[in-house]
């Protein structure tokens, strides 16, 4: 399919004709910071921002999700069987999701979708969903995409590209997802080579501010339990409160916990985003926890990110560099500075 | 006062090499702009690493409970009030601490700051006397410090270290005369449903990350009641009542004990209020008990003390 043209007012009417067929979400502004809502009267699209204040990972794995419910009524011949709950599976489009966190999402699939397991819900998220990206022409000074794996106009993950070329949206379309988008998106035109070069321009403009570098590439060939006991985790770990700041704006954080609540004689089986850096999160029913310390449960975010899953997947570390814990962490634990710790060991 | 870096770092290095204590609390400047980092040295070759600016926004108060060793720390007005609520709480033994008292002038509201810069992407700020310049792309632009102060600090009335064993400088003016409580008296108006509708809208956008309460001194329990689950006293979704009864429970535990340091409200990643809870229960402590929290070390605070001559009838 051609890359096309669309003025900014264009784009959005055309946005505005999907919803009937789509469930459309897009980056909304929200007190002081963006957000993915979904495109109503209300929720209007906002697409002046660096990042939103929350990834977009929500949108296939919601913070809470009920899986099952079931009924304790003994009378009742279904009593104690699970029921899968009834789940909103028609079409999404997020629009406006930045080429890290559509990385992001490719990352968590490897852990949800592989040979040995397959999450039902996580799958039907994603094949639910068209990606239209955004790409990034003022990376922030924490972004550090480039280094891994990524950059502030990568395609990956991606089913439409949006250049954001001041008054028009140069728009490309990346896969058969993402034409079949297109074909339903009434307005805008052919783009012409004139267009195609700015839009070129912008995107080596913007690999170019990328001012934050990390090597993150040095740790697959290192020793594990070296690195588990380095001395610099105690150091790293001093400062943190152990919140789940890092973790529920991680894009690639992907734990989750579950929990039955039930009232009177029926219940629900929900999952909900947990965190590592919670003393509950691995608490035994024994009494036992085997990551009392928070010093240990800092050191297992990092290793997760950037070893263990390195080690097990090989595909590059579990980090896509969109700065967001950097920026947010109530107490400035950096993860660039944790890169460079477990390098120069 | 920036020029406190210094000689925090100067008693910081005496009080190691001499022995005074074992490892000295402070911070050291963040990596990103308006941010520093809660420090611990042990080494008094690192205490050059020491920082003082006005975005020390952290409780470093967080960092002494049940500590066993002697301990180094700064502390302005509320985290010296901090200190004296963990001595009262018995989290900390007076004789273990020696306090580097700092006169604070308040904190930078980092958000306000954004604001005066129309959300653009700050990468430098430059602190001077007082007053802010902040530096981005294509930007400069010189905020004074009185009209972005963040308003935990707008409103302080103990900008001096109750408690300390050194001062870093002469005490600073306190700041008088003025309603410490002006947020309450509007939401007091408010009906029962205003009221409920209110707090509902406030923490609407909260995700249950647990950095306000993890930011407060006061929250030490070894197991907290959202963690509980034999029982479970609250469910761990985002499901509106259960982030409530968080909010508010969590609010509840800190009467008579909250300082204001307003470092619940400085950590939320989603920019909630937070201090609009227990805003209501500082001004009830003062107005009901004449109380507020961590001013005095020779009494116990009200909701732990009982009275044979209690002027309210309810408890004798």
């Amino acid at each position: 399919m051609d890359d096309k043209i669309f003025s900014k007012e264009e784009w959005e009417k055309a946005l505005e004709g999907l919803k009937d067929s789509h469930r459309i979400f897009v980056p909304v502004k929200e007190g002081d910071y963006h957000t993915f809502a979904r495109l109503s009267e209300e929720n209007r699209p906002d697409f002046d921002f660096q990042n939103t204040r929350l990834s977009p990972k929500s949108l296939i794995l919601p913070q809470s999700e009920r899986m099952f419910d079931y009924s304790l009524d003994e009378k009742s011949e279904e009593a104690h069987i699970l029921k899968e709950a009834t789940k909103e599976s028609s079409p999404q489009v997020i629009v406006g999701l930045r080429p890290c966190d559509a990385l992001a999402i490719q990352l968590v699939n490897i852990n949800f979708d592989n040979p040995e397991y397959r999450d039902p819900w996580w799958v039907r998220g994603i094949e639910s969903t068209t990606s239209v990206g955004l790409g990034c022409n003022e990376p922030c000074a924490t972004c550090f995409c480039s280094s891994t794996g990524g950059g502030p106009f990568n395609e990956k993950g991606l089913d439409v590209l949006l250049y954001d070329l001041g008054d028009n949206f140069f728009v490309r379309s990346l896969s058969p997802k993402g034409e079949s988008l297109l074909e339903k998106v009434q307005g805008g035109k052919s783009a012409d080579g004139s267009a195609k070069e700015e839009a070129e321009k912008l995107s080596a403009s913007a690999l170019e501010k990328i001012t934050s570098k990390v090597p993150t590439d040095q740790l697959r060939g290192k020793n594990v339990n070296a690195l588990f006991d380095a001395p610099f985790w105690d150091e790293v770990a001093f400062s943190c409160i152990n919140c789940g700041t890092c973790t529920y704006l991680c894009p690639t954080c992907w734990c989750f916990d579950i929990q039955d609540e039930v009232l009177g004689k029926e219940g629900d089986r929900l999952r909900n985003w947990d965190s590592c850096m919670f003393p509950l999160f691995t608490y035994h029913g024994s009494g036992h926890n085997p990551r009392e310390k928070k010093v240990q449960r800092v050191r297992q975010r990092f290793m997760h990110k950037l070893k263990y899953y390195v080690d097990k997947y090989e595909t590059g570390v579990a980090c896509v560099g969109c700065g967001r814990c950097v920026q947010h962490c109530p107490v400035n634990i950096d993860i660039r500075e944790v890169f460079e710790l477990a390098n120069g060991l | 006062m920036l020029e406190y870096t210094d000689k925090i770092r100067g008693i910081a290095r005496k009080l190691l090499e001499e022995g005074t204590v074992d490892v000295f609390i402070g911070y050291k400047k963040g990596s990103v702009p308006m941010m520093n980092e809660p420090l611990l040295i042990n080494d008094p070759g690192k205490a050059d690493l020491l920082y003082w600016d006005s975005h020390c926004g952290l409780n470093l108060c967080n960092y002494i409970t049940k500590r066993t060793d002697r301990i180094g720390i700064v502390a302005n007005g509320c985290n010296s009030r901090n200190i004296v609520t963990h001595i009262i709480e018995n989290q900390i033994k007076r004789e273990q601490l020696y306090i580097v008292g700092i006169p604070c002038t308040g904190m930078f509201d980092h958000r306000a700051v954004q604001r005066a810069v129309e959300g653009k992407e700050i990468s430098e700020v430059r602190e001077d006397g007082t007053t802010l310049t902040v530096m981005g792309n294509g930007f400069e632009k010189t905020l004074e410090k009185g009209d972005y102060l963040r308003s935990n600090c707008a409103l302080c009335l103990h900008r001096n270290p109750v408690e300390q064993d050194e001062m870093i400088a002469d005490k600073v003016e306190e700041q008088k005369g003025m309603d410490p409580f002006p947020e309450v008296g509007e939401i007091e108006k408010k009906s029962d449903q205003e009221k409920w509708e209110f707090f509902t809208e406030l923490i609407s956008p909260c995700i249950r990350c647990y950095a306000c309460r993890n930011a407060c001194p006061l929250c030490y329990c070894p197991t907290c009641f959202v963690d509980e689950a034999q029982p479970q006293w609250v469910g761990k979704s985002i499901d509106p009542t259960d982030t409530m009864t968080f909010h508010f429970l969590r609010a509840y535990h800190c009467a008579g004990r909250c300082t204001d340091c307003g470092a619940c409200e400085r950590v939320c990643p989603v920019d909630i209020p937070v201090r609009q809870f227990t805003s209501k229960l500082n001004k009830d402590a003062f107005e009901f008990f004449e109380w507020e929290a961590g001013i005095r070390s020779d009494q116990r605070p009200p909701l732990d003390v009982y009275k044979i001559d209690d002027y309210n009838d309810f408890i004798r």
